[in-house]
Parts: C-alpha cells; structure tokens; sequence
C-alpha cells in the first residue's frame, strides 16, 4: 500500500465566527488526480491556501511525502515539491512571460545570493522557463509583457510557473475559471498528460472537465467534506446531487 | 514621591498631545488612506495663529478659539487644494507630496512670522498651581491640558462608537469602496474627517504652546513620535493610539526624569553623566523596537483590518 | 536594456562626459565653487544610488537613509579625533558600522510594510541624529570638525580638491556599476520579483525577508561610504546630516530622476542640488517653490526626469 503524498487530516480554520474548513481530511495518491468540486464559499480557496502555507490552520495536520509540514511557511512547502496555481492570477505583470517562469525556475535552483552573473540571459534559467513555457502552449508567446496576454494565457502563465518549480504535487485552484472552451479544452488536455507523473489536487466548478480527469472527487461544502470516492460514486450519491449537482445554480442560502 | 507624581501628571500631559496627535493621524490614514507627513505642520501653524491671535486680540481664550477655527479652515483649504489629488494614488506619492507640503509651510511660516519663533503668555487667571493630593500641587494650566485633552478623547470615542458618522468611519475604515457605494458623498466626509485631524493637530500644538515651544520645524519633531505611538499602539486603531500614547508619554518623561539619577546608582558618575541624555533619547525607540520584535502589528492592534 | 540612440543616451552621455571634465573646466575659468559644488553632487549621486537599489527596484520606502550618511561620517570623523587618520583603518569602519546599523534596523524594520516601514526607518534615523547630538564628546549638536583628511599613505592625496573629485567620482562610478549588475543578477530579479508580486515569490519558494534585508544592508553600507566621502568633503561632520529632511532630500533626487532607473539618481542629484543653489541666490525661501515643485512632480512626472526622455523618443 503506497503512502498518500499528500496527507489532510482533520484542517480546521475559523475566522472569527465564521468555520470555513471544517475538519477536513482527504489525500492524494502520487500521479493521482483528486478533483475538489463544491457550491461557492464552501471554502475551497481557504483550503487551498492553508495547504500552500499561506494561511495558518486553527487544528488538524498535513502531510505531505511523509513529513509534517503543518507548521512550514509558504516558501518551505514549495522547496518541497508542493506547488500552487492562484484563482485570481498572481504574476509579475512587469516583465514577460518568459521572465516569469524564469523565476520559478531560479526558486528551485538554489539560493539566489549570486550578485554578478547576469540572470536574464543564463541558460541554465531561460531553457527549462522554455520548456515550461512549451508544455503548456505559451512557447511563442514567450517574450511578451505579462500585462500584455490574455486572461486564458495568464492562467497557463500560472501553470508553467508552477510545473517549472519541479513539483511532485500541484494544487491548482479554479484554472479553468474564465476561460473559453478551446482554451480550457487545452487545459484539459496538459492536465491529463500530466496525470500519473505528478500528483494533482484540482478545484474546479467546470464538471465535464472535472469527470472527464479526476480520478477522485471530493465534495466540499460548507468547509466540510460530505463525500470522497470515485467519480461514479459522486455522481450517484444522493446527498451531493442536493446540495451541488443538481442544483448548481441555486446559491445556498445561508 | 512629591517628584513622582508630578513627573508623572507631565508624562500623562504628554502622553495625551502626543494622543491628540496620533489619532488625528491614524484617522486620515485608517478611513482616507493618505499618508499625511505635512499632520506636523498643522501642530505648527495651531501653535503659530494662537500666539498670533492671542497677541492681537488680547484676550486668551478667545485668540485660542480663533486659531483653532483657523486651523480647522487651513486644514479644509489644504485638503481641498492639495490633498484630494493624491487619494488613490501609491504611499510613496502621498509621501514625497506632504514632504513637500512641510518644505512649503517651514518656510512659509519663515516668511510671515521670522525665525526666531514665539512666545505665548499665560493668562494670570491659569498661572497658578492647584492642589491636587494633600501637599500635592500642580499646576493649573497643565492639569487644564489634561483635562481638555481626556474631554476630546471621549468625544472621540462617543463620536466613532455612538454616532452614524463614526459607523461611517468604522465602516470605511475596514472597507472604502463599499462607503461610497451605499450612496455616502465621500468627498464630503473625506473633508469633514481631514478638517477633524487638522482640528486635532492644531489642538494639541496650541495647547503645548504656552509651556514648550512655538518654532519652525516643531511640528516634524512631533511627528515622528506619533509615528512611534501608531506603530506600538497598533495600526489603524485609536483605543491603541490613546493607550501607547500616554505609554510613551509617561516613559519618556519619567525617564528623562529619574533615569540619570538611577544610572548614577549603578555605573561611575562619568560614565552615567555621558549615557543618561543618550539612553534617555532613545529609550523610546528602544521600545518601539521591542515592540516590532516581539509583536509587529501593534500591542493593541484594531480587529478586522 | 536597449541602448538605441536616443534622448535618454544623448542626455547621459552628456552628464557623464561633462562630470569627468569637470576639473578641466575649473582649471581654465579658476571657477573652484562648481568644483565643491559637483564634489557634493556627486558623493550625493553616491547615496542616492544607494537608496534607488532598496526603493526604486526593492520597492523599500526608507525614509531614514540619511542615518548612514551621518554613520560612515562620524566613524571617519571619530576615529580621526582619536587619533587615528589612516584612511585604510578609517573607511572600512565606517563601511562595517554602516553594515552593522543596516542589519539591526533592516532586520526590525522590514517586519513591517509599506507606510509603517517609512515610519519605523524615519524614527529609527532621528534616534540616530539624537544618539549623535548627545554625543558630548564628539561635538554634540554643533558637530565635529575633522583636522585631517583620511590619510591613504600617499596613494591619494585627498587634500588635493582635483584628486579627491575624481576619487568621488570613481566611487560613484563603481558604484553605479555594481548596483548595475546587482539588479541583473539572480539576486537582483528575486528583489524586483519581491516588489512586483511579494505573494507570487513566496509561493515559488522565496523567503522573502532574507532578500529584502540583504539588499538594506548592500545599501546602507554603500551610503555609509558616502558618508565618509561627504566628512571628508566638508573636514566636518554633524547630527545634521542625518536629520530626516536630508533623508527626504535624497529621496526626492531618486524619484525626481527616475526610480528604478540606472541613471535617474544621477541626474536627479544634480538636477535637484543645482536647483536648491540657483534658487538660494534668488530667495531665502526656497521651501516656497520647491514645496510646490514636489507636489506637481508627483501629480504629472512620476517616472521622472528618465520617463521624460523616454517618453520624447516616442
């Protein structure tokens, strides 16, 4: 029995009188796409952010690869392998797309207290920005301001920032939010290629998207996981068709 | 004991301008946003109309009066001519403008009134000293700035806790854009809440005039104590600023105060003599940096920022 | 960075050509004023390129950098009023103290952000003028005069005014020249990807704070050395050059010639200390004009002189 990467035990985070997750507990196979699907304010994005490191948990543990990184700071998870994509973009809108990667890439190289060798033209960081640039489809699109795409090829930005941290795990949240059906088509299909090599969890509302790569699926509502398993499970189960799928349009009233 | 208790009357006086100071402050930058460093000049020019006004007309309360209508005025003028272009725009821009403001007003005041500074003269009827503890006394004047000053401090308190203007405060405090689109005419209160701070400024430099100081470059002094007030007491928060303010006003005086005699117990005359005045300038600063250390967001920070 | 030709290029090339000429210019008209003069401006080009790494590409608000002016000033000036003149013993104290200083304040400092950052760094820059003024023994309030020029053991001569120019502009030079390929460094794009998105750095693994306080430091200690090119300039050294207008002064040149920019401290230098001397023989109250002059800087020509000459070419 292979250990989960990622490991969520019993997350608690409350913001004054609000629960927004609520003991939640799920894991992630390594190569396993876990998709996390939910009405809004569920507190998807509060997940997220506390399994990133961005926000600190009130209760509970997480682990990921085997070690505790309850208590590690953002930047110590992502050293780690554990990389985010944000649901409202977060880029460096000042400088191009390849530059942007570029970034990432030096991250994960290292220490960056080298004060003398010139960053922008060092192969070592321009090529594998590239390649990231390449799997996702934004390779001729390379040395464009940021401010200057489009909002679907921000939201690839985000996943070629995060795949080019060589990641063992991604958490993407809501990247298909926006995006029209050849753009997310697209997406789909990176995902999909990238299912089995890393270990994914993908919040999404799109549920084509959602059934046609999760390999499981957990609902999130109200900060709590009402039921985990296998697609077809979900789909049939009772509970979440009244609370999600069946009614997706209606907001649950509070 | 006699020393003590009057050293530390004077460090709640202080404490208390120093109040004055910061909340006019924390308000412009809590509910407009702006970075005001020109706050000191209008401590300046309150100092400045009253000398002025209490000379012309002769009489004391009411050439206080006049000044704190004219600093309220000047403050309005200033948000309306200067101040309004800058909302919005980054801190560093309100920064680098409010320099330029003081730049402007130190030498304007250099211009109109000279040099050298003024003077302002108690009226006999507030020169006296009261007792205030069996074989206590105090002076009156100061004992009135206290009193004036905790007088202001719960207008403030009943004004943002009771009113619908101070709702209106809280609430923009938290959240800017919602105000203006419940329909509130934010000009209007960006204005009203500028000439409040202004108000305040001038207040406390009025106040202070009598006993301290009427100069050019007064105001910036002061300033950046209020800044060491908002940092320990907290961002954002006037139950902070009131409390870190007395704080500091009561450790800086009485430091000031006893600090050398006690140093001479411990170290050689000399070595005393030579780090009293040092330390004692510092000792402010020393707890602002304890503070930043142990909590960066303030002692008593405002909830929901 | 592109290098068409084109205003901006005119316009630095100019400037750099006409400062290394200074002296010949001094020596034909007997004009030694504009050699004290551009002797100031550049020492103060000096600092101001300090303070452009942590607020033009750290995006650090420090309205305190004057302090290290006053610190590698009075380690200078202390040191030669105990006796010991030697440059070589002198300027690398004054380098470490002004390290020193940028370490302690930096790492209080830079728990805070943006306006709270600029309060901090202010207050801590007064505690240094105060902690200078009360400093009975080296002068106090009134300042200290330094008899001796730091001593270099007749590599340099700085008493010779022509010499000791061209050493500040050395110094400015190399300095210029070391923040240049500071800021193309690796350590440079994770400072500008700090201030451009400081959350997106940390998600991909930056701790952002170490970096931040490495760049205070770097700037603090190339202020400092300002600093001691500055007493020795004047053979004095007072609280006063720590007082926070002079730190509001060299953040009026950085913004003022482009923050952000190679060249925009310089030029902005110059700009604005030729203004302050062309205005003080036309009026004592130049805060009137100049007060103002901020104000519409900010409101119309945020980039600067350098946005300017860019925005010419197009």
């Amino acid at each position: 029995m292979t250990e989960p990467l990622l490991q969520v035990e019993g997350l608690t985070k409350r913001f004054g009188g609000i629960l927004a997750s609520d003991g939640v507990s799920l894991s992630v196979a390594p190569g396993e796409l876990h998709a996390i699907i939910g009405p809004n304010g569920a507190g998807k994005t509060t997940l997220i952010g506390q399994l990133s490191g961005e926000l600190s948990s009130n209760a509970g543990r997480v682990r990921f690869g085997g070690a505790d990184i309850t208590a590690l700071p953002a930047h110590r998870r992502c050293a780690l392998g554990l990389a985010r994509s944000f649901q409202i973009t977060s880029l460096f809108l000042d400088f191009t797309a390849h530059c942007n990667v570029a970034m990432a890439v030096q991250a994960r190289a290292g220490h960056s207290f080298r004060f003398w060798k010139p960053a922008q033209s060092d192969p070592a960081l321009r090529d594998p920005a590239l390649a990231a640039l390449a799997t996702v489809g934004l390779a001729d699109r390379a040395d464009l301001l940021v401010s200057k795409l489009s909002h679907g090829e921000h939201r690839q930005l985000e996943i070629a920032m995060a795949l080019a941290t060589q990641p063992r795990m991604l958490l993407l949240d809501e990247p298909m939010a926006g995006l029209g059906p050849e753009e997310s088509a697209r997406v789909v299909a990176l995902l999909r290629s990238l299912k089995g090599k890393l270990g994914i969890l993908l919040i999404e509302h799109d549920m084509e998207a959602v059934f046609a790569l999760a390999d499981r699926i957990s609902v999130l509502v109200y900060g709590r996981v009402i039921a985990s398993g296998l697609p077809d499970e979900i789909r049939a189960n009772e509970e979440v068709r009244r609370a999600y799928l069946g009614e997706q349009h209606v907001v649950c009233a509070r | 004991m006699l020393v003590v208790i009057e050293q530390c009357l004077n460090g709640l006086q202080v404490g208390l301008l120093l109040f004055l100071l910061a909340a006019g402050l924390t308000l412009v930058f809590g509910i407009m946003d702006l970075v005001n460093l020109a706050h000191g000049s209008l401590y300046m020019m309150g100092a400045y109309f009253a000398a002025t006004f209490v000379a012309w007309t002769g009489s004391f309360v009411f050439g206080i009066l006049l000044a704190l209508g004219a600093t309220l005025i000047l403050g309005i003028v200033l948000e309306l001519i200067a101040l309004r272009p800058l909302y919005g725009r980054d801190h560093l821009d309100h920064v680098l403008a409010t320099f330029g403001l003081i730049l402007f007003f130190n030498d304007a005041v250099r211009l109109i009134w000279g040099p050298e500074g003024r003077s302002l003269q108690l009226p006999p009827w507030l020169s006296f000293a009261v007792q205030i503890l069996p074989g206590v006394y105090y002076p009156m004047y100061r004992l009135s700035i206290i009193l004036v000053s905790l007088a202001v401090a719960a207008f403030l308190y009943v004004l943002v806790m009771r009113t619908r203007i101070g709702m209106l405060i809280r609430a923009g405090a938290s959240n800017r854009e919602m105000i203006g689109a419940l329909g509130i005419n934010i000009k209007l209160l960006f204005t009203l809440i500028f000439g409040l701070g202004a108000t305040l400024a001038g207040l406390a430099g009025l106040m202070q005039a009598p006993i301290l100081t009427v100069q050019i470059g007064m105001g910036e002094n002061i300033l950046i104590l209020a800044f060491v007030v908002i940092v320990i007491g907290g961002i954002g928060s006037i139950r902070g600023a009131f409390l870190a303010a007395i704080f500091v006003g009561v450790i800086d005086t009485l430091g000031r105060a006893f600090l050398p005699d006690l140093l001479r117990m411990v170290l050689s005359q000399t070595a005393a003599s030579t780090a009293a005045p040092a330390i004692s300038s510092m000792l402010i600063y020393l707890l602002m940096a304890i503070v930043l250390v142990v909590r960066p967001e303030g002692l008593f920070p405002a909830h929901g920022r | 960075m592109t290098l068409s030709f084109n205003a901006r290029c005119l316009v630095f090339g100019v400037v750099i050509a006409g400062l290394a000429l200074l002296p010949l210019y001094v020596q034909l008209t007997g004009d030694r004023f504009m050699l004290t003069l551009f002797t100031r401006v550049v020492i103060l080009a000096l600092a101001a390129v300090s303070l452009n790494l942590i607020l033009g590409y750290g995006g650090m608000m420090s309205f305190g950098h004057a302090a290290y002016l006053g610190i590698g000033g009075y380690a200078v000036g202390i040191l030669a009023h105990e006796g010991i003149g030697s440059g070589f013993i002198q300027w690398p104290v004054a380098l470490a103290v002004s390290a020193l200083f940028a370490l302690v304040i930096g790492a209080l400092s830079l728990r805070t952000r943006g306006v709270y950052f600029i309060m901090i760094t202010l207050a801590f820059a007064q505690m240094a003028y105060y902690i200078a003024s009360g400093l009975e023994r080296y002068g106090g309030d009134d300042g200290l005069t330094i008899y001796k020029r730091s001593d270099f053991a007749g590599l340099i001569n700085l008493n010779n005014r022509t010499h000791f120019y061209y050493l500040c502009l050395a110094c400015l030079f190399a300095g210029m020249y070391l923040v240049w390929r500071l800021v193309n460094s690796r350590f440079g794009m994770a400072i500008r990807g700090i201030r451009s998105n400081e959350r997106r750095m940390r998600a991909i693994g930056f701790p952002a704070y170490r970096y931040r306080l490495a760049c205070f430091v770097i700037a603090g200690t190339l202020c400092g050395l300002a600093g001691a090119l500055l007493a020795n300039h004047n053979d004095f050294v007072s609280p006063a050059t720590m007082y926070w207008t002079q730190s509001g002064d060299l953040m009026v040149m950085v913004i003022l010639g482009g923050m952000g920019t190679l060249f925009g401290p310089l030029v902005g230098t110059i700009v604005l200390l030729v203004l302050e001397q062309l205005l003080s023989q036309v009026t004592e109250f130049s805060g009137l004009i100049i007060g103002p002059l901020l104000m519409l800087i900010v409101l119309f020509a945020r980039g600067g002189i350098d946005g300017l000459l860019t925005r010419l070419r197009a």
